[in-house]
């Protein structure tokens, strides 16, 4: 399980204030969403856990051990999928094994298995310039699940991909999910998809960030997305959550 | 508006008069040039010029007494061991300059201050030290050589997308993998750039470095039939040279051309 404990986070000279005392425990196998106003340090938040940014305060453990570097049992999804231009589908995938070391029978035992697992076989030879956005952020999240993470860090996965893309990249997140349960922290500027993924959603006032409100939402698994966007407790969490950011977009009750 | 008319008009002609691909104007233009120069060589008939035919014939004669292969195999030796040794030297060290800022500072002043200096003003001094042989003209093509791939390597390397960067240190990468996975073939467009630039550079280096230094190499052999005013034995390896810097920047834009083909996709949309 992730323990962020009381973490603080300053910016440049100035110091500017990213984070402030924010805390929040995700416990195994939950998809914790995170939402808030732009600006209010969800990425930088995400940054921190994954290791790749130090805290100014407090610590962050991962199965009770304080994270200080990236760490092979944490993975991360980039908005802006973070492919290599130069190599293919499949070593794209391999990329994260060949990096922690892996033996070469093991990455060719387990790169097909996450090709065909995040619907990609027959696309194993393309280059990421030959695919669309669903399809690369489909690599991205291949690559992440090949190295077999505990901790899943989703920065705004879909968040550059249109309306309809998003939906089914939704669903496939979730199937997946439901074959490969994971411990998922996934940062989200949607109302929409933070209630169709989460066990909970953690609400974050602006900047500086620090968690406003924790969500259970209460929907039972496996979801239909369908179905659930139709259901009366969406809309009730929807307008909810909606009010809740409103008030920190707007400002009217600022620390 | 195709290409070929923006050349065209660039060049004053009316646009596609005759209809002809850029390929047949070229080869048109080249003919013209080459039967100009031979019917104003045939006319002025002087110890001082030359026409094409001359040198032709020339040529031919230099090939079967086996004097040019001798002189060309003396210059590329020279030139493929300053330009293999400015590679070797150069790419590693402008990785680490982009990568170590310690390094980066410590080397820039020297590379700023070499690449500033007319390259040309330091022959002497490395005869002095060197030597007329091999060795001293090695040395000067690789002075010629190196700062253009130093510099580009360097500039690849800092254009290297940050967020990629961080991607790998998220998936754990060491350094050494780093350069492997990501610096490497994403600086390597620049990279290329860079050798092209110094195979120019270096056919002037090795060409300025026989001038002075030597009794072989294709610039001997230009020095040495403007002594005799031999204009039609000096032009052939002029031509040579010529040809040598076509075919070596040719083949390294079609390399750069072929390593990225990302980077000309992103340019079409």
């Amino acid at each position: 399980m992730v323990v962020i404990d009381q973490i603080t986070k300053n910016f440049g000279r100035a110091g500017t204030a990213a984070l402030s005392s924010c805390s929040l425990d995700v416990p195994v196998n939950e998809i914790l969403c995170v939402i808030g106003p732009s600006g209010c340090g969800k990425t930088t938040l995400l940054r921190i856990v994954d290791g790749l940014i130090p805290a100014d305060e407090g610590q962050v453990l991962i199965n009770g051990t304080e994270v200080a570097a990236p760490r092979p049992d944490v993975a991360m999804v980039f908005q802006h999928f973070g492919l290599l231009p130069w190599k293919t589908v499949q070593d794209n995938v391999a990329y994260g094994l060949r990096v922690q070391g892996r033996a070469e029978r093991e990455i060719a035992d387990t790169v097909p298995r996450y090709v065909d697992l995040i619907g990609l076989r027959g696309f194993e030879g393309s280059y990421p310039y030959q695919l669309s956005g669903g399809m690369q952020q489909r690599v991205g999240l291949a690559r992440a699940l090949a190295v077999n993470p505990m901790v899943l860090l989703m920065d705004e996965p879909f968040g550059s991909l249109d309306a309809q893309t998003r939906e089914l990249m939704q669903e496939e997140l979730l199937r997946v999910w439901r074959r490969q349960p994971k411990t998922m922290i996934f940062v989200t500027h949607s109302i929409d998809e933070a209630v169709i993924l989460g066990d909970r959603v953690a609400l974050m006032t602006r900047r500086p960030g620090r968690v406003k409100e924790i969500i259970e939402v209460g929907i039972s698994r496996p979801r239909d997305p369908e179905r659930v966007r139709r259901s009366a407790r969406y809309l009730e969490l929807r307008e909810h959550i909606w009010h809740q950011l409103k008030v920190e977009v707007v400002g009217g009750d600022g620390p | 508006m195709s290409e070929a008319a923006e050349r065209g008009r660039a060049a004053g002609r009316r646009e596609g008069a005759a209809g002809l691909s850029p390929t047949a104007i070229r080869v048109l233009s080249v003919t013209v040039g080459v039967l100009a120069w031979e019917a104003y060589g045939r006319a002025v008939h002087s110890v001082l010029f030359t026409y094409p035919s001359a040198v032709g014939r020339a040529a031919y004669e230099l090939i079967a007494a086996g004097e040019l292969q001798f002189y060309l195999k003396s210059s590329v030796v020279v030139l493929s061991l300053g330009l293999v040794l400015a590679i070797v030297l150069g790419i590693p060290l402008g990785v680490l300059m982009g990568r170590r800022a310690v390094i980066e500072h410590a080397v820039d002043p020297y590379v700023n201050a070499l690449y500033a200096t007319p390259l040309v003003a330091v022959i002497p001094v490395i005869v002095v030290w060197l030597g007329f042989q091999t060795k001293a003209k090695v040395v000067l093509v690789f002075l010629f050589c190196i700062f253009p791939i130093l510099i580009n390597t360097y500039q690849g390397v800092k254009n290297t997308d940050a967020r990629l960067v961080e991607v790998a240190r998220s998936f754990c990468s060491k350094e050494w993998r780093l350069w492997r996975d990501l610096i490497l073939p994403s600086s390597a467009p620049f990279i290329l750039a860079g050798i092209r630039l110094a195979i120019g550079r270096g056919l002037i280096g090795m060409v300025v470095a026989e001038f002075y230094t030597t009794i072989t190499g294709l610039g001997y052999m230009i020095v040495q039939y403007a002594n005799t005013f031999r204009m039609d034995r000096l032009f052939v390896p002029v031509v040579v040279l010529m040809m040598m810097g076509v075919a070596l920047t040719g083949a390294l834009r079609y390399l750069e051309r072929r390593i990225a083909p990302w980077l000309y996709v992103a340019r079409e949309e």
